[in-house]
């Protein structure tokens, strides 16, 4: 079972995928947090966004995935610098990855057979341009997020250790899931996930029913199932194509930035990053509908997976936070 | 069918359809045990809880690499797919179970996980359990009781050409609602179950008998509730079957009948399950005492020692060390290169610090209950926004009446224990003895499992109830100060506060016995309570 499962296939779980698509569509949304209990298919979701990302064009072998020749850091030490297609980069980060797999380390192996130094990249420099999944990010050791909060906001990463000396880029798109009932996630790192979402198993029988019978049909009838599910696929790949285009010609009023500054102000979320990301996802979300001028609509659409998480948290509230959220969208948007 | 054929046809199923992930064996090492292990595929790898990553991974064999001048690879045990034998699987680690979990979400490994855990909170890592199809508890079986052959029977027909009617996805989903099950992996490992099973019998369509085995397998471990049974409809005859070659077929099997099947099959402590699985959660990292690693935390000086058990090597460190032997060395051997011996090699510490546990073990007995109770559950959430503040666990203990109950076991999840706290009732006697019992076995396994206990006790002090659940003023004494005796031999760290109107003198020779910080409140208001209890922790 080489191939994940497809992820127009995933039966349900509207609000997960089209988090996953707005990032998708603007990168720079900065990835997706999904919450929820097991076996309900968040794994298998973020798994399938691989197949969803175009591919991106890079210099072959070059350990950063640079884009052009000029960027291919000097201890990569690479022959030749040819681009070529590669698909986009979903590295998993797994948990008790020690510090060294994650930042990259000296090259143990060439240090001690040819007594050469040299740095040997970790999970990071593997992940720029792409995304980094982290399964169970909650439980994440403190050390491993700290470090990752570091590189997530300068968008390189630092080595200094062992004689070495080096720094490369590392931008990517975190996406992370996690059960809540068995941990609970630092803010400072929940703010770095531009969107996060809730999921729940679907309660309805025939839902159910359906999502049994495609996993039947993805584990029994894989040829047939991969060919009709693939096609699917290649169609919101595409429209995600046409989004990105038409997200640079999407009109926003100021009325509409009023809006979103206003929403966030009601909810008393930290920082500007509420604001910009409730902004980009709601553009993100207009080019996905095909419309040409962002309207209430779009950030009423995805004002919650925008702000949810955002809350300063009392942490003996026991309403949800989406369920505030909503509300105070009811309140300021009408 | 009894736990011992449940067992031996869940380890038929697995080696049929390594997609069912594999077994949880619930028992003690033991005659029992060690002959269904006889019937495991003998290729099968074994896996300790402490493993490593290069053990499981593969990597660089160090040593070898240095002996022979050119890099020696080793294999991991996850490189290549088989059957995988987990040993003392509750001590797993969180991030032990999340690599298997990964592994045998890629469909190439079966594991057979054997919980050896004692206590009903001991046991496999919830998130690794749920991927294993099944679940078979032997430890009330014995040896004698078991029939002298065993059989072990490979599937005779194909996998893959095995049909199944439609309509039974229907009927399993709705059976795995009605259980209360969840997650959606269950109902489909009960219909590759089936399907397995119908391979192994050798048909070549699912019938209504694997389907109900199947059911009884795979879901009946995973309930959350026990099902109502259903008024019987009166109106509702099963349709005939107009086609006869479909008559051994599943359609016509009421889901009643499906449901009696598990129904039959689930364990008589259901309830009692449910709540240590909610005791089963993971953990990640907070503050705590400082212990020392070779793996996290911040850096120690370096020192000689071996590259096991995945320690990680100071190359400096070791360059430094070989580097005065060289031309020595060269002279020995002749090469030219750098050469560098074990002994050479130095391996990286790291202090660590482990997670902290506070068990509050409340007195909400009548004489608290009056006065107190109240302000000591005001201190308690102000605590509690401390704690998550930390990223401490907090465990809730209350004592009244003639025993002491374990409110909330160790979690993280603040808004449970407030509403654990908010609905405790005051009013009964005083069980003091038995309060600190509870709070005792609970840190002594929260140190096991490696965090960093503190007991807080709140009470007024007037313990009148002895272990023994008998009115006895005298005897309540001095069982409190015997197991004081026993927390403080066995190093916790406590924190005695005094609700009482008036300071109780009992009580600080309680604390004087735990050598625990005594805090005497006569008329604190709350925020006053978690400012010292903050200080005297030491925040």
């Amino acid at each position: 079972m080489t191939q994940p499962f497809p992820f127009s296939a995933i039966v349900g779980q509207e609000e997960m995928k089209q988090a996953m698509i707005l990032t998708a569509i603007d990168p720079s949304i900065g990835g997706v947090l999904v919450f929820g209990d097991r076996g309900t298919g968040k794994s298998t979701a973020v798994r399938a966004l691989a197949a969803l990302l175009p591919p991106i064009r890079a210099i072959k072998g070059c350990p950063v995935n640079s884009e052009k020749a000029a960027q291919v850091p000097d201890w990569a030490s690479l022959k030749t610098k040819r681009a070529h297609d590669m698909p986009t980069p979903v590295i998993d980060l797994p948990l008790g990855a020690t510090e060294d797999r994650v930042t990259g380390a000296l090259d143990i192996e060439k240090a001690l057979t040819k007594g050469e130094k040299a740095f040997q990249p970790g999970l990071l420099a593997r992940a720029n341009r792409g995304y980094l999944y982290i399964d169970e990010v909650n439980l994440l050791e403190d050390h491993i997020v700290d470090l990752l909060l570091d590189v997530a906001q300068s968008g390189e990463n630092v080595v200094e250790r062992e004689g070495l000396s080096i720094r490369h880029p590392a931008r990517f798109v975190l996406v992370g899931s996690g059960n809540p009932e068995e941990g609970e996630l630092r803010p400072q790192l929940l703010d770095r996930f531009g969107l996060s979402v809730e999921v729940a198993s679907p309660k309805d029988i025939d839902t159910r029913v359906d999502v049994i019978k495609r996993r039947d049909a993805f584990e029994n009838d894989n040829a047939a199932f991969m060919l009709r599910w693939q096609a699917e696929d290649a169609a919101i790949r595409d429209k995600i194509l046409t989004a990105r285009k038409a997200l640079a010609k999407l009109k926003t009023t100021d009325s509409i930035l009023h809006d979103v500054a206003e929403l966030c102000l009601a909810l008393g979320s930290d920082g500007l990053r509420g604001e910009l990301t409730l902004l980009k996802a709601a553009r993100a979300f207009a080019a996905w509908r095909n419309d040409t001028a962002l309207t209430r609509a779009h950030v009423r659409a995805v004002a919650p997976m925008a702000l949810r998480h955002r809350l300063r948290r009392d942490p003996l509230d026991e309403a949800g936070s989406g369920t505030r959220v909503a509300r105070t969208v009811e309140e300021v948007l009408g | 069918m009894d736990s011992w054929e449940q067992a031996t046809l869940a380890l038929q199923l697995v080696a049929i359809d390594p997609g069912l992930g594999g077994i949880t064996i619930r028992a003690r090492s033991g005659p029992v045990r060690d002959r269904l292990l006889a019937l495991v595929d003998p290729a099968a790898r074994k896996l300790h809880p402490a493993i490593s990553d290069e053990a499981l991974f593969g990597g660089l064999n160090l040593a070898a690499t240095l002996e022979n001048g050119h890099i020696v690879q080793e294999q991991g045990l996850l490189s290549h797919p088989g059957a995988l034998i987990l040993t003392m699987a509750e001590r797993a680690s969180t991030a032990l179970a999340a690599r298997l979990a990964i592994a045998l979400d890629a469909g190439q490994h079966s594991l057979i996980a054997l919980d050896e855990g004692a206590e009903p909170d001991e046991a496999l890592d919830a998130k690794l359990a749920e991927r294993l199809a099944f679940h078979v508890d032997l430890s009330e079986l014995s040896i004698n009781n078991l029939s002298a052959q065993d059989t072990v029977n490979r599937a005779t027909s194909d996998l893959r050409t095995i049909t199944h009617n439609p309509d039974i996805l229907h009927q399993i989903t709705a059976i795995a609602t009605q259980l209360g099950i969840d997650s959606l992996r269950a109902p489909l490992f009960t219909l590759r179950a089936a399907r397995a099973l119908a391979a192994l019998l050798g048909r070549d369509r699912v019938t209504s008998d694997d389907l109900e085995t199947a059911c009884a397998l795979t879901l009946a471990h995973r309930a959350t509730r026990v099902p109502e049974p259903e008024p019987q409809e009166p109106e509702a005859p099963p349709p005939e079957q107009d086609d006869a070659q479909n008559n051994q077929d599943t359609a016509d099997l009421p889901d009643e009948l499906l449901l009696d099947a598990v129904r039959a099959m689930l364990p008589d402590n259901l309830l009692e399950r449910l709540a240590a699985q909610k005791a089963r959660q993971g953990r990640g990292n907070g503050t705590g005492a400082a212990r020392k690693g070779n793996r996290r935390g911040r850096p120690l000086p370096s020192r000689a020692g071996r590259l096991s058990d995945g320690a990680r090597i100071d190359i400096i460190a070791t360059l430094r060390a070989a580097a005065p032997w060289q031309t020595i060395r060269k002279q020995a051997t002749g090469r030219d290169t750098l050469q560098i011996r074990p002994s050479d090699i130095h391996v990286k510490r790291f202090e660590e610090k482990s997670d902290r546990l506070l068990i509050f073990t409340v007195d909400a007995s009548g004489s608290s209950a009056l006065s107190r109770l109240a302000e000591a559950k005001g201190a308690v959430e102000l605590l509690l926004a401390q704690a998550y503040a930390r990223r401490d666990h907090v465990a809730l203990v209350a004592f009244r009446g003639t025993e002491a109950e374990l409110l909330l076991p160790p979690t993280r999840s603040l808004v449970q224990t407030k509403r654990r706290l908010a609905a405790l009732p005051g009013g009964g006697a005083t069980p003091l003895a038995a309060g600190m019992v509870t709070a005792y076995e609970q840190a002594t396994q929260a140190q096991r499992r490696g965090l960093t206990p503190t007991v807080a006790i709140l009470t007024d002090g007037r313990a009148n109830i002895a272990l023994d659940g008998t009115a006895n003023r005298k005897q309540a004494a001095i069982d409190a100060q015997q197991i004081a005796r026993l927390l403080r031999a066995g190093n916790i760290a406590t924190l005695v506060i005094d609700t009482g109107n008036r300071p109780e003198p009992a009580l600080r020779e309680l604390a004087q016995t735990l050598a625990a910080t005594y805090l005497p409140m006569p008329r604190a208001d709350a925020k006053r309570l978690s400012q010292s209890v903050a200080t005297a922790l030491g925040d």
